[in-house]
């Protein structure tokens, strides 16, 4: 019997198709456009304030980003101040809030008894829900009082490092109260209640994703809970605190009205957070847009469109840190 | 139906000696919120011994496992009941630190679990860190290489201590486990299926360490794999939990005699493969 010699099939990959049912199809096609809209419309947004700026920059040039004045009436405009202010007032939340958020979330998800959990988590949450204009009063109100006292006697105690340094006698018995108000300190302390739920909501769900089989080998070493913590969650969880910390600085840098009730507008490059007077973006385009010009509209768009692509950037490094962190990732085996 | 072998040298019980710490389980019951899982169980688990538990799925094996060193507390609605001695002293009793007691009695489970952030000597004397145990430089070279050679994992593993123990195969991690188990010096050492993700090549490796451990430190180890139970243990508990009952020992005794001379007609059913 001779072998009859197949010819040899070709040795290449090949194409493979996948047939798709109609519903797989739809529902397909119905996710994959809901997903594209919400990139249109982020771009879109880019786009206006993109093309709105363009006559404001074409006027200013680079003195837009240097100038520290904001005098439409005398044809001086520039975001130097304003950029400083607004840095200033978010790093002051996150610098309040990155600790109360952290602790709070590790309390939660680590130490809080199963009967109350829910309910903290509900009430962080809830910090959430509250309007921003309910935290301004309140920080107004309520904060701005007590909190010129925290100022004073940083100025007093600190006062030789720069940023706690306020031009007036702290130590003077009748000192002046009102060069402590409405400071840059003061209106991020009201913004980090703000940042605080956004940054612990994604904390907690990063922490309590901690892997079970590590969180058992600590212990079953005979370590403490804060041991554990130490060696399997904040490792594991570090991606999500960097992350979480990141998406709440997006937020403290967009925060208008809490900051546009707290704060007197000074256009002035200062460190001095505890010093009266700052101005952050979104204040600056909340408070003179009503009266603005066609051309001071278009100088107001252009610190948007300023503002837009700071906490873009902000937020897509927070989501890279998310997902590159092995929070994100599923466990192996 | 062949019947399961049991080594000669598995028979004899040794003479418990004076420095030897053995473990006691006496009228343990345990439940999850109100379902009772392990009801009156009382075990002797004497020093320089393997002991293996065996049973069905479900029976408790595990659950009384984790309340020997107290793991069993840490899922929020376990209770337990009854009293684990160690060396004699209820390891319950309220003046017994939870912590000193899980670093006496120390565990290996089932899924390999390095810590990934760490490399392979940081993981074998991460207990030390843990539990605030201090070692100089020089004891610690000293540490290393001694429990991986313990863990039989020296040799595969010498020349890249400072590697990520999460670049070992699946076997060499759980050995490493063990290693990094025995750094903190247990007197017991508590083994939940320590085998069933591994191949048999590794296996066989860590049967190995457990017949090398065995004369230092007292072993309990819970088991699917009749052999295996066979091979590392001379003594033997068979738990059971029949329908709608909480799980319990059905017998104990020596390997060989659980295995070839069953008192109860379950037990032979069991080890020779007839239900399980």
């Amino acid at each position: 019997m001779t072998a009859v010699l197949e010819p040899l099939r070709e040795d290449v990959p090949r194409e493979l198709e996948r047939v798709f049912t109609p519903a797989d199809k739809a529902f397909r096609r119905s996710a994959t456009g809901i997903g594209l809209t919400v990139l249109v419309l982020t771009a879109a947004i880019g786009l206006f304030l993109g093309y709105q700026a363009i006559p404001t920059l074409h006027r200013y040039g680079l003195s837009f980003f240097t100038q520290s004045q904001w005098l439409p009436q005398q044809d001086i405009i520039g975001l130097a101040a304003v950029l400083v202010g607004t840095v200033e007032v978010a790093l002051v939340a996150l610098v309040v809030g990155f600790p109360l958020a952290l602790m709070t979330a590790l309390y939660i998800s680590e130490y809080a008894p199963a009967a109350i959990k829910g309910w903290l988590v509900a009430a962080v949450d809830l910090m959430a829900a509250v309007p921003s204009i309910i935290y301004g009063l309140w920080g107004f109100f309520f904060l701005q009082p007590q909190a010129i006292h925290v100022s004073r006697w940083l100025a007093q105690n600190l006062g030789w490092i720069p940023i706690f340094h306020v031009d007036t006698d702290a130590n003077s018995a009748s000192w002046a109260q009102t060069k402590f108000t409405a400071s840059a300190f003061i209106a991020g302390l009201a913004v980090s209640m703000m940042v605080i739920p956004l940054a612990c909501a994604v904390m907690r769900s990063v922490f309590a994703q901690a892997p079970l089989g590590e969180r058992e080998a600590a212990l079953a070493l005979g370590s403490t809970r804060w041991g554990m913590i130490r060696t399997v969650v904040l490792p594991f969880g570090q991606g999500g605190i960097i992350g979480g910390t990141m998406l709440a600085l997006g937020r403290a840098l967009g925060e208008t009205v809490a900051v546009l009730l707290i704060i007197s507008p000074a256009f002035d490059i200062k460190p001095n957070i505890l010093e009266v007077g700052t101005e952050t973006t979104s204040a600056l385009i909340a408070g003179l847009f009503g009266e603005a010009s066609k051309a001071q509209l278009s100088a107001l768009l252009t610190a948007g469109f300023v503002l837009f692509c700071l906490t873009l950037v902000v937020n897509t490094v927070a989501a890279v840190f998310v997902n590159r962190s092995r929070s994100g990732a599923s466990t192996e085996i | 139906m062949t019947s399961i072998e049991v080594r000669e040298s598995a028979i004899a019980l040794p003479e418990p000696e004076s420095d030897a710490v053995g473990l006691e389980a006496v009228d343990v019951s345990a439940w999850f919120g109100t379902n009772k899982v392990l009801e009156r169980v009382n075990l002797s688990m004497p020093p320089r011994t393997v002991t293996a538990l065996i049973g069905p799925s479900g029976c408790g094996k595990s659950t009384f496992l984790r309340i020997l060193n107290r793991m069993h507390e840490s899922v929020p609605t376990a209770r337990m009941a009854g009293e684990v001695r160690l060396n004699g002293e209820d390891i319950y009793d309220s003046s017994a630190r939870i912590t000193a007691m899980r670093k006496r009695i120390g565990m290996v489970f089932q899924k390999p679990n390095p810590f990934p952030a760490m490399s392979i000597a940081e993981n074998v004397t991460a207990g030390l860190k843990l539990t605030g145990t201090k070692v100089s430089r020089s004891e610690r070279a000293d540490l290393i290489e001694r429990c991986l050679v313990r863990g039989g994992l020296w040799n595969e593993v010498k020349d890249r201590l400072d590697e990520p123990g999460q670049g070992l195969s699946g076997g060499q991690q759980q050995r490493l486990c063990i290693a990094r188990a025995l750094a903190v010096n247990p007197d017991v050492l508590l083994m939940d299926e320590p085998c069933s993700a591994l191949d048999p090549t590794s296996t066989r490796r860590v049967e190995e360490t457990i017949a090398e451990l065995a004369p230092d430190v007292t072993i309990v180890i819970v088991t699917h794999n009749m052999q295996q139970a066979a091979r590392v243990s001379q003594q033997c508990a068979f738990f059971l939990a029949e329908m709608g009952t909480p799980g319990g020992i059905v017998e104990a005794g020596t390997t060989k005699q659980v295995f070839e001379a069953p008192h109860d007609p379950r037990t032979a059913d069991y080890v020779n493969g007839r239900f399980g």
